[in-house]
């Protein structure tokens, strides 16, 4: 198709609007309710403009080109038009700029100045329209400035995959709302604030904080999940401000999770730890740098020199950075011990040695628009990955089949093909299932392991549409990874995709899932639950809070209060490091200092800090490095984090090398499940990382509200209680008390408990057998 | 009686008795022939599209679009569902005619709309009942029964192979639903708010499937066409304006009700037909098409016929063919205050322009009203209309806008009275005798 | 919430749609469970959107954009007058002021003894009829002169 615009050229597939063309040739036509990623509704009338033969203004978000079709957007009917609207725009907002949140970054306000008249000729009186509260993210305090574009309705339906603002009533008493005054859940709801045109939704948490012109904008990578979304950070006097997405098509389109945009809260709580402390007399107390370094460096010295390297063991967090990682592991094999590990959610680790490379995604995050088919195995898949499911959304949306393979039956607010919800110790049979089933429809013998297995109709349904089409994928969940038999659905996924023809890969628990298998953070001796199973008598921790981390708390907390030396890097102070940690060192949190993180599809991202460390926190890199120096350890002479990240992926940014899910040397075997009551723990989205768990507004959330024992309805009646009674819960010696809770999204012969929050930390492993009783 | 009066009457031949709305009555006036007929001599698709369009019969929802080319934008070949949908949800200030229809003769719209689902390859209707009219939709449900289980909708009707299946959907008090894509938006279970168009309904209408959408009177004409023939029908009315049409009279007249006249007919007949004004009193002005259309003086109105090209000409539109009549006891300024207000309240808040300014029109010509005009009034609210029309998603906007345009260009003088004396130029209690709500005796 | 009387009224309705489009039944059922219960309480909105399958907002949006749903309780009888244009001309406005005189309340006002709430209704598509009021939704009455209204609300008990 060829159109001309302003006297420009411009070529656009069949379909394209006048929008696609003008953004094409640079000509920028005013507008409020169009987003190139939502739906088109064509109801702000911004946008009008003249298009030759047409006898009336037309908007060029909605009309479609046509061949020869010439656009004017700039003539004077084309003006007249916009000024019109703007003039309806404005009778009823509120002129109250001066004090808008949104001052300074206003569509309409920008708009207005070149499209407003001076003086209103509206003499009568403004819409008043009441606030609203919907929940600790979201304010909605000034709904009179609301222009009803409808983008944060859209996105609700089209993007979060649930409505929750409605635009209710008609005519010009047209109001956004949620029903009768609910809060907004949704995990993508910040998305919203960006979306809104002008100030009506605006973030709680920023209110008032700056001017918008006041604040200096920073480039950043989100340290939480496994999807590496791309951030701006905005600050003001060293203090982070607020954190909006940086586009990036490829990796979080425009979007980010409200865990990503929330988070920085933390950085700025009273709970951040700025000296470091030493345990003098029992208790932790503040002291300088050297003499906490010095502490140490002695303290390691004298542990190895005794008891050899192996009686040290290194834990770090998967949030932690590439160079961070890298030196850890290498500070500790050089003092002669294998066991460091970043996998502290981990449970089975028979994988470790047998496999063929970096384990990841198994395809590019750009690539899932394309599938026809994806299989999710073990996946809390909203909560653990919000954009990695809104992008499964939209592609179930358009053609794709997305079937669930899951410990629960959550609502992914997916169009599903199919799905399976069983309990943990069902889990690998379901997925031998759909293995056989697969078989089964290629005609192909399978394993003499799977002779037993009967595939139902579902894991027929799934394994057809793993068939059909050109492009598939499975994808192993954070679940999966930290299941019990972990390598066995590994395997099976293989053999699955093998059958298939479908790719294979791992969602990846968090910012640096991936990294770590880059940065060889892995053991060669003890692995993340041995290292506790087996206590050591001094551990070095990076950024990880075992008591919240670990598969099993109970068991990495008992070792570590047994131990001699617990040393932790940390940004926080708060933890119950409190009890056990020897000496505390105030390592930078992503915001202070510089790194990379390679994210599940393997794409590696560095980032600088946008803050000077608090206090006198200093960049975990270099805290290790100086650790290196002292301990006398060859290697670690590094002036910047660059020339850390470059040991261990020279390539720099882009994708890492050695991207592989192979396994080698295991073969599919399938212990008989067991009908005991077991525990199926969630990792809670707001309590998945140090930052989460100390965002002030996040922790207000729905999502944030304590664990309870959920049960189903068969289970609830076994144990003998009602909805909402005490029970008591126990896994080994540990045991709290829970409220119960009805909820037929949990499978059979099962309590789902939350891990991760410090009301179930004295628990144990996270899908192991569980005790449930009368409080 | 149904309808109070006739030339050369079709479609109100017949409805006279309590039982006329009944199948079997229905089929004594030789209802369902036309069905009966394309079916068992299995005529073409083809055959019945083109006796609509040689009928000429021109949508009677108020577009006065020809029907035979909107059924022929239908694509015939689609593999997937097709619908049919029926526009009763008449709330056009001054329009009643399809609420008699269907109290007198629904089983022609059943037809109607079974012959236009053959024609067009559709296997699914609805009929989109306005909601203040309740006896209007059990009794279509009741009709619509005794159509099943006479074997005229549903599977296999006939003995044919077709299929056709058709059912009631109730409105409840929105105007905008009688705008075709609101109406769709409706169906589905949302707000009533209109699509932008493109696409059309006849590519992406109810559920997304391709879907016509025509007028109760549209779908009651079309077994006439059919047993009639095309080239018969457009005879009875004039050039380019196929058939007859029934008009709802609403206002100043002694007999106030339906009448069916063939196109062309002169507006003095019609006048005449419904008893003349009341109380011998002079005609004022005349909204001839429904509260939309733009008022005509009443020197113009009496030279026009009754059809879609005079009306036009007179600077209106025939519309949903919704005669108001006004006599002089009429204040022209409150009449547009209520029509204003009546297209701000109904607007859908969906689009800027209407949404805004809808309420803005209303809140000057309502402070004009109640003495507190300006002496720019009357152009602000011609530069108003003018930032409304024609800039909106559908024609809710225009249709606010063409009465304030049209009262204010006949009726300046009045409205510059009442802002500069405050009050009406024809006295209150005038006004109230010409209603006549405490002398009248019906 | 609702009566199985009214659920089976709800599934006749959603009978009448493609079966994954059982939202197109919403107003129906919203229309039945004003019907049932006098109004429609938030707790019967959630109810239908649930029976329904839609988000509970998207049910309130069609119950707040119809006319005729009642979001907040009205009285025994729920008069409403068309004022339109059409109506006007011939009294629909002076009926509507006669019955707030005989009522002693104003429109959108209930009698004290909760019996009657007046409302101004738009064009019912009944102008030929002119006044016309319809009582509680579905009961349509014509040709309302001073004496008739006098009988309307002598029989409304
Ligand atoms: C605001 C508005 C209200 C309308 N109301 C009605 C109506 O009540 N009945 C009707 O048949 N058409 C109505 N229409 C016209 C319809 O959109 C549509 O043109 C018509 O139903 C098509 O049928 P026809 O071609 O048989 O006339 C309305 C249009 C607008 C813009
Ligand atoms: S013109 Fe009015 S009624 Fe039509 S879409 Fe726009 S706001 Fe809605
Ligand atoms: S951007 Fe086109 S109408 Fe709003």
């Amino acid at each position: 198709m060829e159109i001309e615009i302003d006297g420009k050229m411009a070529h656009v597939p069949d379909g394209s609007t006048i929008m696609d063309a003008a953004q094409q040739v640079g000509a920028y036509i005013p507008h409020f309710c169009y987003h190139k990623k939502l739906s088109i509704a064509a109801n702000c009338r911004m946008c009008l403009v003249q298009v030759e033969k047409a006898p009336k203004p037309l908007p060029a978000c909605a009309t479609p080109v046509t061949n020869g079709m010439k656009v004017f957007t700039h003539s004077e009917l084309a003006v007249k038009a916009q000024q019109g609207v703007m003039e309806f725009l404005l009778i009823n907002h509120p002129l109250d700029c001066p004090i808008c949140d949104q001052g300074g970054e206003c569509q309409l306000q920008d708009l207005a100045v070149g499209y407003g008249g001076s003086a209103s000729r509206f003499q009568e009186g403004k819409r008043v329209v009441f606030h609203k509260d919907v929940g600790p993210l979201i304010s909605m305090q000034e709904m009179a400035r609301c222009i009803h574009c409808t983008r944060c309705v859209r996105f609700g339906q089209e993007i979060a995959g649930v409505m929750e603002l409605g635009m209710a009533n008609r005519n010009m008493h047209s109001e956004i709302m949620t029903f009768v005054g609910r809060s907004v859940d949704s995990e993508l709801s910040g998305n919203m604030i960006d979306l809104c045109p002008v100030g009506a939704l605006t973030s709680k948490p920023f209110r008032y904080a700056a001017r918008s012109w006041e604040l200096g904008r920073r480039k950043s990578i989100s340290p939480h999940d496994s999807l590496g979304a791309n951030l701006t950070v905005q600050v003001k006097n060293n203090v982070v401000m607020r954190v909006l997405p940086r586009e990036n098509e490829d990796v979080n389109e425009c979007w980010v999770s409200d865990k990503d945009r929330f988070s920085y809260e933390a950085l700025s709580s009273p709970a951040r730890l700025t000296k470091p402390m030493v345990r003098i007399d029992g208790s932790l107390r503040e002291v300088a740098w050297n003499v906490a370094l010095d502490y140490v460096t002695h303290a390691l010295k004298d542990v190895v020199g005794t008891s050899g390297g192996e009686a040290l063991a290194a834990l770090a967090s998967p949030h932690a950075t590439l160079e961070e990682l890298h030196l850890l592991q290498k500070l500790i094999r050089s003092l002669g011990s294998g066991n460091v590990d970043f996998r502290p959610r981990r449970r089975d680790f028979s994988t470790d040695g047998r496999l063929d490379g970096v384990p990841w995604l198994g395809l590019k995050l750009s690539e899932i628009k394309d599938l026809d088919a994806a299989l999710v195995v073990g996946s809390f898949l909203r909560k653990d990955h919000p954009l990695f499911a809104q992008r499964l959304r939209q592609l179930a949306k358009k053609w794709g089949k997305v079937s669930l393979l899951a410990l629960g039956a959550d609502d992914p607010l997916i169009n599903l093909h199919a799905r399976m919800s069983v309990s943990p110790a069902r889990l690998p049979l379901a997925l031998a299932a759909v293995v056989k089933a697969a078989a089964q429809l290629k005609g192909e013998a399978v394993a003499a392991e799977l002779a037993s297995v009967e595939p139902c109709a579902t894991s027929q349904a799934i394994a057809r549409s793993l068939l059909d089409g050109e492009r598939r994928a499975i994808f192993l969940g954070n679940a999966a990874e930290q299941h019990p038999q972990a390598a066995q659905l590994h395997a099976l996924a293989l053999e699955l995709a093998r059958l298939t023809g479908a790719s294979c890969g791992f969602i990846g628990e968090a910012a640096n899932s991936a990294g770590g298998y880059v940065a060889k953070a892995l053991p060669t001796a003890l692995n993340a639950h041995s290292m506790f199973a087996q206590p050591r008598q001094a551990y070095l921790l990076l950024g990880v809070e075992p008591e919240l981390d670990c598969h099993d708390p109970q068991l990495a907390v008992s070792a570590l209060k047994g131990a001699r030396l617990v040393v932790v890097l940390t940004p926080f102070k708060d933890g119950a490091a409190g009890d056990y940690a020897d000496v505390l060192l105030p390592t930078a949190p992503f915001t202070e200092t510089s790194g990379s993180f390679v994210n599940s599809e393997g794409r590696l991202q560095s980032f600088t800090g946008v803050v000077r460390p608090l206090g006198d926190a200093r960049p975990g890199w270099k805290v290790l490095r100086v650790l290196g120096n002292l301990l006398d350890l060859p290697g670690f002479d590094y002036d910047s984090s660059e020339q850390v990240r470059d040991e261990v992926a020279p390539g720099g940014e882009g994708f890492v090398q050695g991207l592989n899910n192979g396994l080698h040397s295991l073969a599919v075997s399938l212990p008989a499940p067991t009908e005991a009551l077991q525990r199926v723990a969630d990792v809670p989205i707001y309590a998945a990382d140090p930052l989460a768990r100390r965002a002030a507004a996040l922790q207000k959330t729905a999502d944030a509200m304590p664990p309870t024992a959920r049960m189903n309805t068969q289970t609830l009646a076994a144990v003998g209680v009602g909805d909402g009674a005490a029970v008591r819960v126990r896994q080994g010696n540990g045991e709290v008390v829970l409220e119960a809770r009805l909820d037929d999204t949990v499978p059979e012969a099962c309590v789902r408990v939350a891990a991760a929050h410090v009301s179930t930390a004295a628990l144990g492993e996270m899908f192991g057998a569980i005790n449930v009783e009368r409080a | 009686m149904a309808i109070l009066g006739a030339i050369n009457p079709m479609l109100s031949v017949g409805l006279d008795g309590d039982n006329a709305w009944r199948l079997a009555d229905y089929v004594k006036r030789g209802g369902y022939t036309a069905l009966r007929r394309i079916l068992e001599e299995k005529l073409p698709q083809e055959y019945v599209i083109n006796e609509v369009k040689k009928s000429v019969l021109r949508g009677r929802g108020g577009a006065g679009f020809p029907t035979g080319l909107k059924w022929s934008f239908m694509p015939r070949s689609f593999p997937g569902d097709k619908y049919v949908v029926c526009n009763s949800d008449e709330g056009e200030p001054g329009t009643f005619k399809d609420r008699d229809i269907l109290r007198y003769d629904p089983h022609s719209v059943i037809e109607g709309m079974a012959i236009a689902g053959f024609a067009m390859g559709a296997g699914r209707g609805y009929n989109y009942i306005h909601g203040e009219v309740w006896e209007i939709y059990e009794r279509f449900e009741e009709a619509l029964d005794e159509a099943r289980a006479a074997g005229l909708l549903g599977k296999d009707i006939l003995g044919s192979g077709f299929n056709f299946d058709l059912f009631a959907h109730h409105g409840y008090g929105a105007y905008i639903c009688g705008e075709e894509t609101a109406l769709l938006e409706s169906i589905e279970g949302k707000k009533g708010q209109p699509r932008f168009k493109p696409p059309f309904p006849a590519s992406f209408g109810l559920y997304g499937k391709p879907t016509t959408i025509n007028n109760t009177e549209t779908f009651a004409s079309i077994p006439y066409i059919i047993n009639l023939g095309g080239e018969h029908y457009l005879e009875a009315g004039k050039a380019n304006n196929g058939g007859t049409k029934l008009f709802s009279v609403s206002g100043h007249v002694n007999r106030p009700g339906n009448y069916e006249i063939p196109l062309g007919t002169p507006f003095a007949t019609l006048l005449d037909m419904a008893g003349g004004m009341r109380g011998g009193r002079q005609l004022k002005g005349c909204i001839p098409g429904g509260s939309s259309s733009p008022v005509v003086p009443a020197a113009t109105m009496m030279d026009c016929t009754m059809d879609y090209d005079s009306i036009s000409k007179a600077g209106s539109m025939l519309g949903s063919g919704a005669v108001i009549v006004m006599d002089e006891t009429t204040c022209m300024v409150k009449a547009l205050e209520r029509l204003s207000f009546f297209y701000y309240e109904e607007s859908c808040g969906q689009c800027t322009p209407c949404r805004e300014g809808t309420n803005w029109l209303y809140k000057i010509v309502h402070r004009i009203e109640h003495g507190q005009g300006r002496a720019d009034d009357l152009d602000l609210l011609a530069s108003v209309t003018t930032n409304i029309m024609g800039r909106t998603i559908c024609a809710l906007g225009d249709a606010a806008s063409m009465p304030v345009q049209s009262f204010i260009k006949h009726y300046r003088d009045e409205f510059a009275y009442h802002i500069e004396h405050k009050k009406c130029l024809v006295p209150v209690d005038v006004q109230r005798a010409g209603s006549g709500f405490f002398t009248a005796t019906v | 919430m609702l009566t199985s009387e009214s659920l089976k009224r709800i599934d006749r309705e959603i009978a009448k749609y493609p079966a994954d489009q059982k939202q197109s039944a919403v107003m129906a059922s919203l229309a039945i469970a004003q019907e049932e219960q006098g109004w429609l309480s938030s707790e019967a909105i959630e109810f239908v959107a649930g029976y329904l399958g839609m988000a509970p907002i998207a049910a309130y949006e069609v119950a707040s954009f119809y006319n005729m749903y009642d979001l907040k309780p009205v009285g025994k009888y729920k008069v409403s007058v068309c004022t339109n244009l059409p109506c006007m001309l011939t009294g629909g406005v002076d009926a509507g002021e006669y019955l707030k005189q005989k009522l002693g309340i104003d429109y959108n006002e209930t009698t004290p003894d909760g019996l009657i709430t007046l409302k101004e209704g738009e064009c019912m598509g009944a102008c030929g009829d002119a006044p016309v009021m319809i009582v509680n939704n579905r009961r349509m009455c014509s040709w309302m002169n001073p004496e008739q209204i006098d009988k309307l609300l002598a029989e409304l008990k």
